[in-house]
């Protein structure tokens, strides 16, 4: 059986180059500026309902995302813009989601919580905590049934570890070697209660042993390890070995949702983490550490900012759904005979 | 520029609240992320954070303001390199008015209906009442349990430290201590199972849902083992148990968290269900649901939590499960409702009475038993028949209702029972199909002078 490790992965000899680091700072700074413009929105009152920022956990998304290839399958929570932006789905879309608008991904009647694109391989974007696991282990039966070589990532939180349905996915994809991974985004929280709180053992990587599925806990806010990590992961799914579990361990700095009084930490809890882990912080640092320019990095931070922005305007502008829409995707259409 | 800060949403129902604090004073640096204001909302103390950085200009606001409206300007912050002189043209730099209205408010709450008390049968005479919040009432009725009964306990998720994640039960950590006050992981199945074991072991649980569409997750145990066992052991084994929390529509959360179960656990023999409207029946209803040695499902609403209503102050305000009340007396028609409902069906019948039709409204307050008798008696009286929730159409309560009518008061009926739902699809997000996807009073009032041929 194989057992679980703590360790981060090793880092390679040969790192990243630069050009990759420009593109994962770039494509970490999208989720982040986007979210902060979503938070915006949200306090216009532009945006409804549940909203729940990615910021602080950019890493994980963005770093296992680079190592996959075309076709893997990405699935997530209801905390799911990241996954979505590092996925290659349109800023646009996602916004104009958030503003429930006829040009957003679910034409405005999904919402923050329920997006999907099966041209980027993302299948949600799902509100019951812990629902999206056995969905992610399904899509890598499906992968497996059609020998297609794809491997299917699911995220969830610390707290959805803890959901039944987990175990019992967890025997499913191990008995029938399922290519998916498990990926447990552990920030620490879940709403206002604390790993320690709701977690008998909270060593998440290794829930796996049981089943007989590897684990290995990650920095989370490290682009790099989590890279490597996934590699690895991927690896073992493709070879036919079965699942792979990686616990990320990242944090959230905003509250659980907009409206989470956050009393449950302290202020400087919060800013620790951000001054001093950083996830976005440490690739602009190793980039200029490499030699690269204050204007190369510049140029990014602009660009991003205009997507964002092109982004925002776009989801003000699009208008609501007709209200025909109301009516339909209740049923599929029979097939064209 | 100067940039405006405004008055923010900090929750799905929030359309205005409490400047309760300043923590930053005009001259002050701040940059994104900052705390530079408390806010208060019924439900919750927020802290605010800045998103753009600057030097405070100007205090719109002053600290204490009540009722301050979601979107009013309450700072301006003026840009690095900016003096106070920005400030007199600052309103030409204000935030782009929202390109589309802003998203449909929670409907705002109706005056309150002044609910006639014909029979005024429950609250003794010269009672005193006192006014409360759904929220408090919920809460007072818990702990008065709590307090006369040491078996009595309450489990869930966030109910314990963070107060109840809709604050229903604040203070109760404070008083009972967590051996009484119980958080739990995410884990429905589980704790709603393990809560039907400490039932059979003698306890009387409260088990919370953070809302009812996640005891989804929780149905196996809810149906099979606590509504099902007495049955099964022939009498022997009990389970008293009250599974509670909001069910139906909040606002904006889309077709995951937004679906009224009222029928569902209405179908089930076994169960006891109750979903009240006033804050007095939402007392009464959870202290005699927490007496009883069944399982009582009860559902409340999100949106009726922060609504305030006249509360009796007598010694242990206990309101009998399976007893519908009739919430204004009339003659022309019957509209039959609960929870939510009432919300429509009172205006409805405020605006039919102005145009000459006087409607009966009856509160059902309990789905299961169902107190039918109640219904049909009206219905002997006025002949005609609307039925109002905020559920599916297709084998929902209404149905049930007109089924009744059907069998009961057929040879009264002057027109058929016309029974009134949310549409027959999910949720939508976008504000304009939430709407159209819920009941409205218009509906409702519709209906009631179609019943009347009017
Ligand atoms: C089955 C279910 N129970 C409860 C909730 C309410 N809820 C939404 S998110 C959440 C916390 C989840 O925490 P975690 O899994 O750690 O993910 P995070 O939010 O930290 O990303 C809860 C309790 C829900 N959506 N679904
Ligand atoms: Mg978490």
């Amino acid at each position: 059986m194989a057992t679980p490790r703590k360790t981060a992965a090793k880092k390679a000899a040969d790192g990243p180059s630069q050009d990759e680091l420009l593109k994962a700072y770039g494509d970490m700074l999208l989720i982040r500026r986007f979210e902060e413009k979503a938070g915006q929105l949200y306090g216009m009152g532009l945006i409804g309902g549940f909203c729940h920022l990615y910021i602080g956990q950019e890493a994980v998304v963005v770093g296992l995302t680079a190592a996959t290839v075309e076709g893997d399958q990405t699935t997530t929570s209801y905390r799911d813009h990241g996954h979505m932006l590092a996925c290659g789905m349109d800023p646009k879309g996602v916004m104009a989601e958030l503003t429930g608008r006829i040009g957003g991904y679910s034409k405005g009647k999904g919402g923050s919580m329920h997006m999907f694109s099966r041209e980027k391989h993302f299948f949600g974007g799902h509100g019951i905590v812990g629902a999206q696991v056995p969905i992610g282990a399904g899509l890598g039966f499906a992968n497996k049934y059609l020998e297609n070589g794809k491997v299917s990532l699911v995220y969830f939180g610390d707290g959805a570890a803890n959901q039944g349905q987990v175990y019992e996915t967890f025997n499913m994809a191990s008995l029938w070697k399922l290519p998916v991974i498990f990926v447990i985004e552990n920030n620490k929280y879940a709403m206002g209660t604390s790993v320690e709180r709701s977690s008998s053992t909270p060593a998440y990587y290794t829930r796996g042993e049981a089943f007989a599925i590897p684990g290995e806990a990650v920095d989370g806010m490290d682009y790099v390890a989590v890279k490597e990590a996934g590699l690895k992961a991927l690896a073992h799914c493709r070879e036919g070995h079965g699942p792979y579990i990686l616990e990320m361990n990242t944090y959230r700095y905003r509250g659980h949702s907009m409206s989470d009084p956050a009393k449950y930490r302290t202020r400087e809890e919060v800013s620790k983490m951000r001054e001093e882990k950083d996830p976005i912080e440490h690739v602009r640092k190793m980039l200029l550490e490499m030699g690269a320019a204050e204007d190369d990095l510049k140029a990014v931070d602009k660009a991003v900012r205009e997507r964002v922005n092109d982004a925002a305007a776009f989801a003000q502008e699009s208008p609501e759904p007709d209200v025909a829409e109301l009516w339909t995707d209740v049923y599929a259409p029979a097939p064209a005979a | 520029m100067t940039i405006q800060i405004l008055m923010p949403a900090l929750s799905p129902t929030m359309e205005e609240g409490t400047l309760a604090k300043w923590t930053i004073k005009k001259g002050d640096k701040v940059k994104s992320g900052d705390v530079i204001a408390e806010i208060e909302t019924d439900k919750a103390t927020m802290e605010v954070e800045a998103v753009d950085e600057g030097v405070v200009g100007e205090i719109l606001v002053a600290e204490g303001a009540q009722g301050v409206k979601v979107n009013t300007p309450i700072a301006v912050l003026l840009e690095d390199g900016e003096d106070a002189s920005a400030l007199a043209n600052g309103a030409d730099h204000a935030p782009k008015a929202a390109a589309a209205p802003a998203p449909a408010a929670p409907k705002a709450p109706p005056a309150e209906p002044v609910a006639e008390e014909p029979e005024a049968p429950e609250v003794p005479a010269g009672a005193a009442m006192a006014t409360q919040t759904v929220r408090e009432a919920l809460r007072d009725a818990m702990a008065e349990e709590m307090r006369r009964d040491p078996m009595v306990f309450v489990m869930g998720e966030e109910v314990a430290e963070y107060q109840g994640a809709y604050k229903i039960t604040q203070g109760l950590l404070d008083e009972f201590g967590s051996k009484r006050v119980v958080d739990t992981p995410i884990t429905e199945h589980g704790f709603a199972g393990v809560g039907v074991g400490a039932a059979f072991g003698g306890l009387k649980p409260i088990v919370e849902f953070m809302t009812f569409n996640f005891a989804m997750q929780a149905i196996d145990q809810i149906i099979n083992s606590a509504a099902k066992t007495l049955y099964m052991s022939g009498g022997l084994m009990g389970c008293p148990i009250v599974f509670r929390g909001p069910n139906g529509a909040a606002a904006r959360v889309a077709a995951q968290h937004s679906q009224d179960y009222a029928a569902w656990y209405a179908h089930i023999p076994g169960l006891k269900v109750c979903m009240p409207y006033s804050a007095a029946d939402a007392k009464g209803l959870l202290k005699a649901a927490i007496r009883d040695p069944n399982p009582v499902i009860f559902l409340e609403n999100e949106i009726l939590y922060g609504r305030s209503f006249e509360v009796p102050q007598v010694e242990d305000w206990t309101v009998p499960i399976g007893k519908a009340k009739v919430a204004r007396a009339g003659t022309d028609v019957t509209i039959v409702s609960f929870g939510i409902g009432m919300t429509y069906a009172l205006e409805a019948a405020a605006a039919l009475a102005r145009d000459g039709i006087e409607a009966e409204v009856i509160d059902l307050r309990s789905l299961r038993p169902m107190d039918t008798d109640a219904v049909v008696k009206s219905v002997k009286k006025t002949n005609r028949c609307v039925t109002v929730e905020e559920g599916w159409p297709v084998c929902s309560i209404g149905s049930q209702i007109s089924a009744v009518l059907m069998r009961e008061a057929f040879d009264w009926l002057d027109a058929p029972v016309l029974t009134l739902a949310g549409k027959d699809v999910p949720m939508p997000y976008a504000a304009n199909l939430e709407k159209l996807a819920l009941v409205t009073t218009a509906e409702v009032i519709e209906a009631a002078k179609a019943v009347c041929y009017r």
